[in-house]
């Protein structure tokens, strides 16, 4: 694998996680500086109870502003969409993003492979996505989706992660592009679509 | 997955065959749904899921039943609940007469959460609600009024969070794994197929719940239907959606008032 490939043309990064990836997601994105020229997507797991506390977190910590879910928002670059408890987060074609009550998939609603996914049919080769710490097989179908649309896929490095299951079960199943130990996601992150000159 | 263009020939036929138009409805979510239909059912090849969906009546039913979402529960979102008891239900128990409307209401669980709270504020003896669905199977289990008994722990918690203080066990009697709710919660009510995509508006109503069944449908789609939620309305009535839903790209902000944050609007004017 070619370490210092760059990532070009990216229109999304869509963040995975579950247990322990707040955490994270706390080591990254108040650290990007800049702002950037892509939206962020965040699906993490978590109990209906914390509803409004991690948008109000990453809220507070980052830079880049977060921009509320609702039914149909326009996903524009440079805003971190966080997807709401208990809703599956889609993408559409008109670059809106929609919202789904359905069954839960991998126990879980927000799904991971549920929105990584949508998003690979939607943005192919200009979508990232990274998956996090995790106890759960979440994340793995979705990171195969992306990657065979042609585009990259990130996995927390399994030591650096509070719950390696996830990550693991991902690099067991997938050969991911890139294995990054959380600061290495920050760096990854910030050197994207920075490369062309 | 199933492709786009095979999607969008499944909903031509469906519109050519059964009058359905599915054409409205939100891409990415209808294509999971039927993607899993198509795999659930052991299809292999697209034509033959489409032939059987021409050909067989029962089993165009039977797929309409899967595409269509009907994951529900009682008292979902207790705050929102907890403000139609506090804010709302004051407001409509001065009228001699209280018409509900919940639309889309799948198996119903949000409509015995309804009438508990309506009989808990002494309303129900003058209240009516109308719920309607598309789906006629889910219309029976909301007929019946008969739970899975694993989800009543979650619903009584839910109806305490929204401010119930009653001993919810009082509202229904266990057997056999399910919970039947009491009769007298669904005296009042009336269920009836009504379809948001192309039927009208069929009564007044000072109370319209549709929650969480606009996100299956595009912006044109979400306008009609809020249109025909807005003739349905008397004026000073509510309309309550779902939690992440918003009326805001379909009609007129000088017609209605949010309710504080949640999404519950008062109709201000005709």
């Amino acid at each position: 694998m070619e370490k210092n490939k760059r990532v070009t043309n990216c229109k999304v990064v869509i963040i995975g996680g579950s247990a322990g990836s707040l955490q994270a997601l706390l080591q990254i994105l108040p650290f990007i500086e800049k702002p950037v020229s892509f939206a962020i997507a965040i699906v993490v797991h978590r109990k209906n109870s914390d509803e409004q506390t991690l948008e109000d977190l990453i809220a507070l910590k980052s830079k880049i502003k977060v921009k509320e879910v609702e039914d149909k928002v326009k996903l524009e670059a440079g805003f971190i969409y966080i997807a709401p408890s208990n809703y599956h987060l889609l993408f559409e074609k008109d670059e809106t993003l929609s919202l789904d009550i359905s069954e839960k998939i991998n126990y879980s609603r927000p799904s991971i492979d549920v929105s990584f996914e949508s998003a690979a049919e939607i943005y192919g080769q200009n979508l990232v996505g990274i998956l996090l710490s995790g106890s759960n097989s979440d994340g793995t179908a979705g990171l195969r989706a992306i990657q065979s649309a042609g585009g990259v896929s990130v996995v927390q490095n399994p030591l650096s992660a509070d719950m390696p299951f996830m990550p693991n079960n991902a690099i067991l199943h997938t050969v991911p592009d890139f294995i990054l130990k959380t600061e290495e996601i920050l760096e990854f992150i910030k050197e994207i679509n920075i490369a062309d000159f | 997955m199933i492709e786009d263009i095979e999607l969008e020939t499944l909903i031509n036929e469906v519109y050519e065959y059964y009058g359905f138009d599915f054409g409205s409805y939100s891409r990415a979510s209808l294509k999971r749904r039927v993607s899993r239909v198509f795999t659930l059912d052991g299809f292999k090849h697209f034509h033959e899921f489409l032939s059987k969906v021409r050909t067989d009546p029962e089993y165009y039913k039977k797929m309409i039943d899967e595409i269509t979402v009907n994951v529900t529960e009682m008292f979902r979102d207790p705050s929102f609940y907890l403000t139609l008891r506090k804010e709302i239900l004051p407001l409509l128990g001065t009228k001699p007469f209280i018409r509900i409307w919940h639309a889309g209401c799948s198996t119903g669980e949000e409509v015995y959460s309804m009438a508990i709270m309506l009989k808990e504020a002494g309303l129900l003896h003058k209240s009516i609600l109308y719920a309607t669905d598309i789906n006629a199977t889910v219309l029976e289990t909301a007929k019946s009024g008969i739970f899975p008994l694993r989800m009543i722990k979650d619903y009584a918690d839910n109806y305490r969070e929204a401010g119930g203080q009653e001993d919810f066990s009082d509202y229904y009697i266990a057997n056999y794994g399910f919970a039947k709710f009491n009769e007298n919660l669904s005296e009042k009510m009336v269920f009836s197929q009504h379809n948001l995509v192309s039927d009208t508006s069929f009564n007044e109503f000072d109370l319209i719940l549709c929650r969480n069944v606009l996100i299956y449908f595009d912006n044109n789609l979400q306008k009609r239907v809020v249109n025909l939620f807005d003739d349905s309305l008397a004026v000073l009535g509510f309309l309550a959606l779902g939690t992440k839903e918003t009326i805001k790209y379909s009609i007129s902000q000088t017609k209605y008032k949010q309710f504080d944050k949640e999404k519950i609007w008062r109709k201000i004017k005709e």
